[in-house]
């Protein structure tokens, strides 16, 4: 099974496409939104993992010891703080979403005017 | 459309979806046989060259440092842009209140367990936070994870104490000037890179010695205004919902 981690990437992916299109509310479609996202850290620290290799920190640890890739790391790890924020974003417009229309229901939105 | 044809068109198109991605895996190296050299090549020279034991810290304050500088504007962006959506509308009055409960119902009291273990947790939390901030080039850690450690701490004394106290340790002025600060401050530091040496975001600093804290020039700074960013953009996004709950519920009353 050495390619079942790149499949739950897709599958993680593609449920969160499904989840977003057919959402009956505004937060179920931004977590679902947050699901798609986790696909791109599964699909990106599966590519840079490295079988029986170590964390690449070398603390005390010589300098020839296999490691996965830093690269891929570290762009999820900056992406995973900042993917919070714009969901943060996302549930501010959704707060006055509601606040304006009184749903949350994107079915039901579509026949307000702004 | 209907939602049961959005729903037809979403299996459709995810189906092709699916068979190309099925497809790009194939193509793949199989899972654990990385082959990809550059991971490779900075496992190997980072720590020579920046004299820093965590490379990942390395890949993201230095030698992708210009891509974090985007990332953090990305962050800065959505939490300014989070202040601009939820600030007060014209039919919402400015909470003046310290209560972030509707009147007709009663706060349940909280709790004098949830009351000491909060507040027993926020100096650790906060020390904890500090620690993995500065520690980010020598373990892993960093601004961002750090900061967002560091701004959990407002939500402790939130679940401990009440509303106002949250509020009174979260002067807006300070918060954003803190926020403006660190996120102005790593493009300081490049600069001062493209100044007093030959690039934007040369580690242009003493290196140091491998191992200590004070080491690996100017990521470890780099790291601190990143997490100045994080803390106060993450306060800034608890601060904006807490005050909204207010706003909510004082409009509700009326």
């Amino acid at each position: 099974m050495s390619v079942f981690p790149f499949f739950v990437a897709a599958w993680l992916l593609l449920v969160g496409i499904y989840g977003i299109a057919t959402s009956r509310n505004l937060i179920h479609l931004i977590v679902c939104l947050s699901v798609v996202q986790s696909s791109t850290y599964v699909l990106l620290l599966a590519v840079g993992y490295k079988t029986h290799a170590a964390a690449p920190v070398f603390l005390n640890v010589p300098l020839s010891t296999p490691a996965v890739d830093p690269v891929v790391q570290a762009l999820v790890l900056t992406d995973i703080v900042v993917g919070a924020t714009v969901t943060a974003l996302l549930l501010g417009l959704v707060v006055q979403t509601h606040k304006r229309s009184g749903t949350l229901d994107p079915e039901a939105l579509h026949s307000l005017r702004g | 459309m209907t939602a049961s044809g959005r729903r037809r068109l979403v299996l459709i198109g995810g189906a092709g979806l699916a068979a190309l991605y099925v497809w790009a895996i194939f193509g793949l190296p199989d899972f654990g046989h990385y082959r990809g050299p550059y991971g490779d090549i900075i496992n190997r020279v980072a720590t020579p060259e920046r004299h820093l034991t965590d490379t990942v810290t390395g890949v993201n304050f230095d030698y992708r440092g210009f891509d974090t500088i985007n990332e953090e504007m990305i962050l800065f962006a959505a939490v300014v842009g989070l202040t601009i959506i939820l600030r007060a509308q014209r039919d919402e009055q400015e909470s003046q209140g310290d209560e972030d409960h509707a009147r007709w119902r009663i706060a349940p009291h909280t709790s004098d367990s949830i009351r000491v273990l909060g507040l027993l947790l926020v100096g650790p939390i906060v020390l904890f936070g500090i620690y993995i901030v500065i520690h980010a080039h020598l373990s892993p850690g960093g601004g961002f994870q750090g900061g967002v450690i560091l701004a959990t701490a407002l939500l402790h004394v939130y679940l401990a104490g009440e509303y106002v106290t949250a509020k009174r340790l979260t002067p807006e002025a300070v918060i954003e000037a803190t926020e403006a600060t660190g996120a102005g401050g790593f493009v300081v530091i490049g600069l001062a890179g493209l100044i007093f040496a030959r690039w934007f975001l040369e580690n242009f600093f003493p290196l140091g010695t491998t191992g200590q804290l004070i080491s690996a020039g100017t990521i470890p700074l780099i790291n601190v205004s990143v997490g100045l960013a994080v803390t106060a953009g993450f306060v800034l996004i608890l601060a904006e919902f807490m005050e909204q709950t207010v706003v909510l519920r004082r409009r509700s009353q009326t």
